[in-house]
């Protein structure tokens, strides 16, 4: 019977009489597998990203033209023709679904970060929000149809309205988490010294945290928009498409996400090119967007 | 033990002679006898559960300095934010008992905040500036409480600016933003956007706790000369701090007071055992 050695820290022995070091060769060599995989899984993103910007530029440009961005759609076998109320309509909805959804979204995040904080009703709110994010946009979609589109409680028609209405609330728990985040981000004792002089609450928020995040609400509240402007799950339901122009948000109303869902999948060629056409507007304007959200972010934090 | 003995006697010296610098001032500012300005009354403090402060008592004198110091942890900071109800920002945060100021129990619910906040300021450990113009950060007050002309506003900032010894280093950088500043210079920034509003009470936590020694010899001139206008109470970790700017000390132990007195009395010659451990480095 072998007698137990028991290991105590008093009976400790130096450290290099009693352990023998690991291989250096193995260290290195976990070391330069785990940056191998690393840098490949980082190509692989990139090259994904490079590919699908390079087709839609390339397959896109070639169907921008003067007459693509200031012309009607053509019927099936008439060349030629445009998008111009597929932009028109984009960017009536996105303004309006902007509208609507940002300020609202901005008090939800005030709401959760200066009220509510941790009280069971912030916490119901916070939870609404993620799982509103989570949520398949067309599922969006159908809710919003119901409510508006469809009889007996909708319209009975489709509308620019309801594809606003369906983008808003996309924007809102977007809009109310990021701004919460940011808002949480403003230190309290900037907070305690607002009040400290006197200050209502309310114009603590406008006056000071508003400016101290302001950065980062910006950011977040463009990230909301390019986010909408791509969908188009939620406006299939919605605002549908149309071949006219936009006269009135209160009929169906062109969009570019629908038209290449339409025209992308199509037998003709020319159809096909004007979808790759749409697709490079809406990349171009979401990448703008990020841009222009990254540029603010970078503005103030030097 | 020999080094501790002699870093001890070198403290104790130390102390001793900041106690003992003649300084106009300590005599009061117009030679008159001090006046209660805010009595205490069986203040306690709760942090949800947890209480904080135990059945505090005290008379601030006005128009004096009255430091409170004590380990950390002790209720120091709580004491002091109970007099301008800043905690009232926290819900679980809850003070109970009386805090009289000129008679008038601030603490009451019928006592507007806002107002009670434009009577008693409030300095912190960190600066913090407002994220807007050295100008705006001391107009911000001014504008909130009245309505004012553009001239008598710039008037009264420069007013402001010369009494927190910060006008002549910023008067040319009145456009730049408050943050732009050094640490010193934004504390003083934050002491003028303060007594902008013309307080009569001035609460300053640790306000030198962040800033670099010269930019505390600034502040603490800085209160010296404030002491002619304001009631001013200070928290201050540092002993030596406590004895240069102050006429009265209380010390804080556990959340009750210890002792409180003239500072000199309290530094030279303390009655509790427990006041002499702290003040000649024995705990804390």
């Amino acid at each position: 019977m072998a007698a137990t050695v028991t290991i105590s820290p008093q009976t400790l022995r130096p450290l290099a009489e009693t352990m023998r070091p690991r291989s250096m060769a193995w260290r290195r060599g976990v070391d330069l597998l785990v940056r191998v995989i690393a840098s490949l899984s980082a190509c692989v993103g990139l090259i994904a990203l490079t590919w699908i910007l390079l087709t839609v530029c390339i397959r896109g440009g070639a169907a921008i033209s003067w007459t693509f961005l200031t012309q009607l759609p053509t019927p099936p076998g008439v060349s030629g023709g445009g998008v111009s109320n597929a932009i028109v309509g984009t960017c009536l909805m996105t303004l309006l679904a902007g509208l609507a959804g940002i300020p609202l979204g901005l008090l939800a995040g005030v709401y959760l970060a200066e009220y509510g904080k941790n009280s069971a009703v912030a916490s119901a709110v916070r939870f609404a929000a993620n799982i509103l994010m989570g949520t398949p946009s067309i599922l969006i979609g159908v809710f919003i149809n119901v409510l508006l589109v469809s009889p007996p409680i909708g319209l009975g028609h489709y509308s620019g309205y309801a594809g606003a209405a369906a983008l808003a609330i996309i924007v809102l728990p977007v809009v109310a988490r990021t701004s919460e985040d940011m808002l949480r981000l403003v230190p309290d004792t900037l907070r305690e010294s607002a009040l400290a002089l006197g200050c209502p609450r309310w114009r603590m928020t406008l006056d000071i945290i508003f400016r101290a995040a302001r950065g980062g609400l910006l950011t977040g509240v463009i990230l909301a928009i390019a986010r909408v402007s791509g969908e188009t799950a939620p406006l299939l339901f919605t605002a549908l498409n149309s071949e006219y122009s936009v006269r009135s948000l209160d009929e169906q109303t062109a969009n570019l996400t629908v038209f290449i869902a339409n025209k992308g999948p199509s037998p003709y060629a020319d159809w096909q090119q004007m979808a790759w056409g749409a697709s490079l507007l809406i990349t171009l304007g979401v990448l703008s967007l990020i841009l222009i959200a990254r540029f603010t972010l970078r503005e103030r934090k030097s | 033990m020999i080094v501790d003995q002699l870093q001890d006697n070198a403290s104790q010296k130390s102390l001793r002679e900041a106690v003992d610098k003649p300084r106009a001032a300590t005599t009061a500012p117009s030679g008159q006898p001090p006046t209660v300005k805010i009595s205490v009354r069986s203040l306690n403090f709760y942090y949800g559960q947890h209480q904080a402060l135990f059945d505090n008592n005290i008379d601030i004198c006005g128009n004096r300095v009255t430091a409170v110091i004590g380990p950390s942890g002790c209720g120091k900071s709580t004491h002091l934010r109970a007099y301008n109800r800043i905690y009232q920002l926290y819900r679980e945060h809850r003070a109970e008992g009386q805090i009289l100021l000129d008679g008038k129990n601030l603490l009451d619910p019928s006592t507007d905040e806002l107002l009670l906040r434009k009577r008693v300021g409030m300095i912190f450990q960190k600066p913090t500036p407002f994220p807007m113009t050295v100008f705006d950060n001391v107009a911000y007050g001014l504008r909130l409480h009245n309505k004012i002309s553009k001239q008598e506003l710039s008037a009264r900032v420069e007013a402001a600016l010369q009494s927190a010894a910060l006008w002549d280093e910023v008067k040319n950088k009145l456009d730049k933003p408050g943050t732009a500043l050094s640490g010193g210079q934004q504390q003083r920034l934050c002491i003028a956007r303060a007594i902008a509003v013309e307080p009569d009470v001035l609460l300053m936590d640790e306000p030198c706790s962040a800033i670099d020694p010269v930019g505390t010899a600034r502040i603490e001139d800085l209160i010296d000369s404030l002491r002619a206008n304001f009631t001013i109470i200070i928290v201050t970790h540092n002993m030596q701090q406590a004895a240069r700017v102050s006429d009265f000390t209380a010390f804080f132990y556990q959340g009750k007071i210890v002792e409180y007195g003239p500072t000199k009395h309290i530094f030279t010659n303390p009655t509790q055992k427990q006041t002499e451990d702290y003040i000649t480095g024995r705990f804390g």
